[in-house]
């Protein structure tokens, strides 16, 4: 199923900051996300991810279908790699968190209090947790912020092995990971102030 | 549901969970106490009922911030909310957990405070009785107030400032059963109204807790 | 008209323009009225109306006291109305009207209380008493604060419109449980609320009836501040509105227009 969205506008403190945004999102596909900093993106994602509502506009196959990594992960420090992964599998009703450690190698990780892992492994360890999330759509803001470049390999391999089986990815990065898919520049879509004369109505 | 629940149980276990703050918070209160007032014990025993029940309450107002700040700061808020479980039935388990890690054992402990107080004898019973009923009502309102602070720096005196007037009733309920109890007097009529506003608060407050929730989330 | 275009009517003035032309062409009439009332209505009772035949002059604090609780408590009423609109419509002038309300309710609060302590001492020999009424209005005070705390802490005003109005529906409902738990807690040394019964006003019931003497001049000042209730929340909303279009400028300026 697609991901499909249409004439979207998104709200950030009641201001609007993205306008007219449209585009789909096909089963097997990455899109990249692109566009200058304080521009939205973030918004954008939380926004598809349903965690704010849009101020106009359509998202259509969203619905539970979406895995969102934002900047931070979600991680308890007092637990270990396993526990945490295993406490996000329950959440989502999965099972086997065997593919995630394998695939972003934290099998020697796995009884390591997660407080005690580098910020690169953290990292790792976050974007493992969309595996076992077994959702389609994973929607990821700036995952490879510290990561080195084995594991950007691998991160993008990830993707790659999950764009193999069908899903689906919305990224929001800087760095090209050499992924099958289309770039959305979204600075077109930046917001344009409403004239000042319905202002009232609009922002009132 | 289970999951988030082991998940907040185990946290608050293990180092700097902060389980025992509240137990710790409600020993200190309940030795300084006899400090302040003097030792006589009949005057002790005749405010041992009401300052049990407000150590009690002070104890489960110190826990609340960290009830979802941290889950806030790390990001496993946005992470829940993503997820399959409604959010009403995540506060639902937060003030579970809460209730596990603090209110239970304050009111275990309470009888070994009250001995510490010269609580009188019938009282005893009417003490665990009533906390047992009203701690759950505290951490289910304390999980409201949470969820309305939750993205605010520096919202734990806001915090307390919210929860105090919206823990009146309960208060007052609560430690008539405990006093009327010390007593020997009946105690029917606070005792249902304590378990009435219990059973309320958590068939209805969580769905507050939740529209907050969602809002702050935003 | 019909009543469904009545009520269109009355939406419209949720347009924050049509509500400052209208609140501004209507404010000279409800300040002059209401501070008339309020005069006319507190000379009356200070200097024409006889002592007390049990209480003397200090009976005269009533003129303040009671239109002053009873605005307390109505401000609270209003503010829970215009947070369901909020909440159900979501008109900004309503929660905004919610927000310039709460600090007017907090001083009718305090004037109760002050007022109350200074009834109660020579009457009952003590500034304070935990009587239920008079813990009723401590706790509404409460409520009060964590109101307005709540406003002044959030940085974006549709969140804090949202988080606020959930927070009068709850604190609403534990408000009245507080009056009820209070009254049970302690039966209290105040008198029954006997001004608005009918009983009262014909002197028909009982012996703490507010007689027709006092009554009327009462009457004048709880209309006066009624309508003094009214120009302020009509002016301070004026004030939010305006606050609110400055900050939407200044980030429509930040944004790049």
């Amino acid at each position: 199923m697609t991901l499909t969205v249409t004439d979207l506008s998104i709200t950030r403190g009641g201001i609007p900051v993205l306008e007219g945004l449209s585009f789909s999102l096909k089963a097997g596909k990455a899109l990249i996300l692109r566009g200058p900093n304080g521009i939205g993106k973030t918004t954008l994602l939380r926004t598809l991810a349903g965690l704010q509502p849009p101020l106009e506009g359509k998202i259509e196959g969203a619905e539970d279908r979406i895995a969102y990594a934002s900047h931070s992960d979600g991680l308890k420090p007092t637990l270990t790699v396993t526990e945490n992964l295993t406490f996000w599998a329950s959440v989502f009703g999965t099972n086997g968190i065997q593919t995630a450690l394998d695939t972003f190698d934290l099998n020697e990780l796995a009884d390591r209090h997660s407080g005690n892992l580098s910020a690169g492994q953290k990292r790792r360890l976050g974007l493992a947790r969309m595996l076992v999330t077994g959702r389609p759509i994973w929607m990821l803001d700036e995952p490879t912020v510290s990561l080195d470049k084995n594991a950007v390999q691998m991160f993008a391999d990830a993707v790659r092995a999950h764009l193999g089986q069908g899903g689906s990815a919305l990224i929001a990065t800087h760095i090209d990971l050499g992924l099958d898919g289309e770039v959305l520049d979204v600075g077109p879509n930046k917001a344009r102030p409403k004239p000042i004369d319905d202002f009232d109505g609009g922002f009132l | 549901m289970i999951a988030l629940l082991l998940r907040d149980l185990k946290l608050a276990f293990r180092a700097g969970g902060g389980f025992g703050l509240g137990l710790a918070f409600f020993l200190i209160v309940t030795v300084m106490i006899p400090f302040a007032v003097g030792p006589q014990s009949s005057l002790l025993s005749t405010i041992a009922p009401g300052v049990l029940w407000l150590g009690a309450l002070l104890a489960c107002l110190l826990s609340l911030d960290r009830l979802l700040a941290l889950d806030w700061e790390d990001g496993s808020l946005d992470l829940l909310a993503t997820a399959p479980l409604p959010l009403e039935s995540v506060v639902t388990i937060k003030a579970l957990a809460h209730w596990l890690t603090t209110g239970l054992p304050l009111v275990l402990a309470a009888p070994f405070f009250g001995v510490l107080l010269n609580l009188p004898v019938p009282g005893f019973f009417w003490l665990v009785i009533s906390l047992l009923i009203g701690t759950p009502a505290m951490s289910v309102i304390g999980t409201f107030g949470a969820a309305l602070t939750v993205g605010l720096k520096r919202g734990g005196l806001l915090l307390s400032l919210l929860v105090l007037p919206l823990y009146v009733p309960t208060l007052i309920f609560g430690a008539e059963v405990a006093r009327r109890g010390a007593t020997g007097m009946e105690v029917q009529t606070p005792l249902l109204m304590l378990a009435g506003i219990t059973a309320a608060t958590i068939a209805l407050l969580p769905f507050a807790s939740a529209t907050v929730l969602r809002i702050n989330l935003r | 008209m019909s009543i469904a275009a009545k009520a269109n009517a009355l939406w419209e003035y949720a347009n924050p323009r049509k509500f400052l032309a209208t609140s501004e062409r209507v404010l000279p009439f409800f300040w002059i009225v209401s501070i008339t009332c309020i005069v006319v209505g507190l000379v009356w009772g200070f200097f024409f109306t006889p002592d007390d035949y049990k209480q003397g002059s200090t009976v005269k604090i009533i003129y303040l006291h009671v239109p002053a609780a009873l605005m307390a408590i109505n401000c609270w009423l209003m503010m829970l109305a215009t947070s369901l609109v909020w909440l159900v419509r979501r008109h900004h002038v309503s929660a905004l009207a919610a927000r310039a309300a709460a600090p007017i309710g907090i001083v009718m609060t305090l004037i109760a209380l002050l007022t109350g302590a200074i009834w109660g001492q020579p009457m009952w020999g003590t500034w304070w008493a935990w009587d239920p009424r008079l813990t009723s209005f401590l706790i509404l005070f409460l409520f009060y604060l964590g109101y307005v705390a709540l406003w002044e802490a959030i940085e974006d005003p549709d969140t804090a419109a949202d988080l606020t109005s959930v927070l009068c529906l709850v604190g609403s409902v534990f408000a009245i449980l507080s009056r009820y738990a209070v009254n049970f807690w302690n039966q209290g040394l105040h008198q029954g609320a006997s001004v608005m019964r009918a009983g009262a006003v014909t002197g028909a019931d009982t012996e703490e009836k507010v007689s027709n003497i006092f009554f009327y001049p009462l009457l004048i000042c709880i209309i006066g501040f009624v309508l003094l209730f009214i120009a302020l929340v009509l002016y301070r909303t004026g004030t939010e509105i305006r606050a609110r279009r400055i900050k939407a400028l200044l980030a429509r300026e930040r944004v790049g227009g």
